[in-house]
């Protein structure tokens, strides 16, 4: 992992206490709220329904058990004892009082970790692969990318004050589990035909009000060059993206309105004259931060094999592991799904059990994945089954990884000012229905359902294979039905089946959608997605609106 | 339709309501106030910057209590409904 150099925490050190300036000018009022709220903003501070809410940025979702300890402190002593990890792989905690403010700031920046560019018309925390480093897929890890893409973008001057927010992913397979597609700039590690390490660049992807899929604006731009062709995008963006309506300041926007033929002339022109001024990082630079990113001191002798006769067990290393490059390893995802829990949700206590574990089994790391989960990214086969028996006293071994019951949620009406509707008990209750029974979910399959309590999208809707958006009706609480999205390498965006539902309705259809499936799948082997493909909306629409 | 108002502490963030002389954490205690008045008694309010988010919010009276027309503002006033164990026994989740 990523260790914070001088420069690192100097400049963590200077905005913390810049911000905590800036709280203590406030709580004096010696400032307005007018003049406070931009920058509590920009250090991830904002007034929800029922308190401040802090977001605090986990880099390309990747934690060492001291940082998680620290996270289920901050939760103890500073919130309510929980916390909740999002769809951009951060915590948010939602019950964060400004006069203990500073003193959290401290804590967080003592295990190198902050809450600035988590909001902002900036370069927010750039998202990475949950599987970084022990994929067997990948080219090479990506993190290394991601972290001096956080080191370019961490408070650059040009970039702090963009149209809207910006947000990167940077991956390195084929397969994609970090919704590249779905970015500002999406970045996919590769080889070219020479053996060389470069990136295919995405642009201009997004949910939100008007969710577009990006498009490529290069087959492969050197690594040594991707910091300075970044450069060259978020300048294009910055001098021509919209300020003058929110609705239209994305950068998907202004490659939409020029044109991917014309935006990529204008990002090379761009990059052409970036040249002269070397802002790529040194080939030293590379080396240094690659080198922080080594494979974790593997065990050659680890056996392969699995003891799964305890069939419990065998079910959730069936569903909740993952395939490792190392012989005798495998990665872990911990549900935070569990039944009748929020999407998302850890107790302090469950945040240091994983930190314990993590530093037990799994060479001290853990990641945050864009799904609401945790990930152990190297744990020996042996030693599954330990870790299995204390996850799942904890309530951390739910075996539904992709099913049905693996509900991405946003906070929703509960916690947000800017929802429509509420989006966690939806979840609850679709995930009511098949939570007591693994084998029928395990039958279902793959299905993932994404909910968002508003346009905004941060429950990922225009992804889900089954989406759902809250909208306001008349002062209720109604929703949308999407079908047929995806954030993974086969993108789709979902699209609106027919009129809403209210909240029970809505629980109903998704019940009818999955009968449906069942009926018309071509064998347990055609995920729901590939039967919508295939099928088309009309016969799921005939089954929703009988 | 009768109308309350409310706010967000400005050290702690929670959400109060204005009982005609004071704030206090409980909507119960709220004052209702003549619509005609609201925007005097924010702007009235708005220089000591001590409340944030001031806002009047529509109710109706239901056996001396209040009860806000939009699930938005019964959310706020008594919490996340998912979290039934943050909520006053006197005012529960299932009342959202
Ligand atoms: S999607 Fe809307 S309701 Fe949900 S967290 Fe985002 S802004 Fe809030």
């Amino acid at each position: 992992m990523y260790r914070y150099d001088k420069i690192d925490q100097a400049i963590v050190d200077a905005r913390v206490a810049e911000f905590k300036d800036q709280v203590a000018r406030r709580l004096n009022n010696e400032i307005t709220e007018d003049q406070f709220k931009p920058l509590r903003l920009m250090n991830g501070l904002y007034l929800q329904l029922h308190a401040y809410m802090l977001r605090v940025a986990i880099p390309y979702g990747t934690l060492s058990g001291t940082q998680m300890r620290m996270l289920a402190h901050i939760a103890r002593k500073y919130d309510r004892d929980y916390g909740h990890f999002t769809t951009r792989q951060n915590i948010q905690y939602n019950w964060i009082k400004l006069e203990q403010f500073s003193d959290l700031l401290d804590d967080l920046s003592k295990v190198e970790m902050h809450a600035f560019q988590t909001s902002g018309n900036c370069i927010r925390n750039i998202s990475s692969d949950q599987f970084a480093g022990a994929a067997a897929d990948e080219v090479a890890d990506p993190r290394p990318y991601a972290e001096l893409l956080r080191q370019w973008s961490t408070l650059h001057p040009e970039f702090s004050f963009l149209p809207r927010k910006f947000k990167i992913a940077v991956i390195a397979s084929e397969a994609d589990r970090a919704a590249i597609q779905l970015h500002d700039i999406g970045l996919q590690l590769r080889k070219n035909d020479a053996g060389d390490l470069g990136f295919r660049v995405w642009v201009g992807g997004g949910m939100g009000r008007t969710p577009v899929l990006a498009k490529v604006i290069r087959e492969f731009i050197p690594v040594s060059q991707f910091l300075s062709y970044s450069e060259a995008i978020l300048r294009v963006y910055n001098r021509y993206g919209r300020r003058d309506n929110i609705y239209k300041a994305r950068i998907k926007i202004l490659v939409n309105e020029l044109g991917i033929e014309e935006f990529t002339r204008q990002v090379e022109d761009e990059w052409a004259l970036l040249q002269p001024l070397a802002l790529d990082a040194p080939q030293s630079e590379y080396d240094r931060i690659i080198a922080q990113f080594p494979d974790p001191a593997f065990d050659p002798a680890a056996p392969d094999s699995i003891d799964v006769s305890n069939p419990e067990f065998g079910a959730w290393v069936d569903q909740n592991t993952h395939f490792h490059k190392q012989r005798g390893y495998a990665s872990v995802t911990i549900s935070l799904k569990p039944p009748g829990g929020i999407p998302g949700d850890a107790s302090s206590a469950q945040m240091d059990i994983i930190a314990d574990l993590a530093e037990r089994y799994a060479h001290d790391e853990i990641r945050v994945t864009h799904s609401q989960n945790l990930v152990l990214a190297h744990v020996r086969k042996v030693d599954l089954h330990a870790l299995w028996t204390v996850l799942r006293a904890a309530g951390l071994a739910t075996a539904n990884l992709d099913l049905v019951t693996d509900i991405i949620a946003c906070p929703g009406m509960d916690y947000c000012t800017l929802a429509n509707a509420r989006s966690i008990p939806i979840a609850q209750k679709i995930a009511a229905k098949f939570e007591n029974d693994g084998a029928a979910q395990r039958d279902i399959g793959e299905l993932k359902i994404k909910i968002s309590g508003c346009i905004n999208g941060c429950g990922h809707h225009h992804a889900g294979h089954i989406g759902i958006l809250g909208v306001d009706k008349k002062g209720e609480e109604a929703y949308q039905l999407l079908l047929g999205g995806s954030g993974a390498e086969d993108a789709s965006l979902a699209k609106i089946l027919g009129p809403g539902f209210d909240e029970n309705g809505i629980v109903d259809a998704v019940d009818r959608l999955i009968g449906f499936y069942k009926s018309a799948r071509t064998g347990p082997d055609e995920r729901f997605l590939d039967a919508y493909r295939r099928l088309g909306p009309a016969p799921f629409k005939d089954a929703v609106y009988v | 339709m009768p109308h309350i108002l409310t706010g967000n502490r400005l050290e702690t963030g929670d959400v109060l309501w204005w009982d005609g002389s004071d704030w206090t954490l409980h909507i119960r205690e709220a004052a209702l106030i003549e619509p005609a008045a609201i925007e005097a008694l924010i702007a009235e309010m708005k220089p000591a910057e001590r409340i944030n988010d001031l806002a009047a919010v529509e109710v109706t009276v239901e056996g001396g209590s209040y009860r806000p027309t939009t699930t938005r503002e019964r959310v706020r006033a008594i919490g996340p409904s998912v979290r039934p164990d943050f909520a006053l026994p006197s005012l529960p989740v299932d009342t959202i």
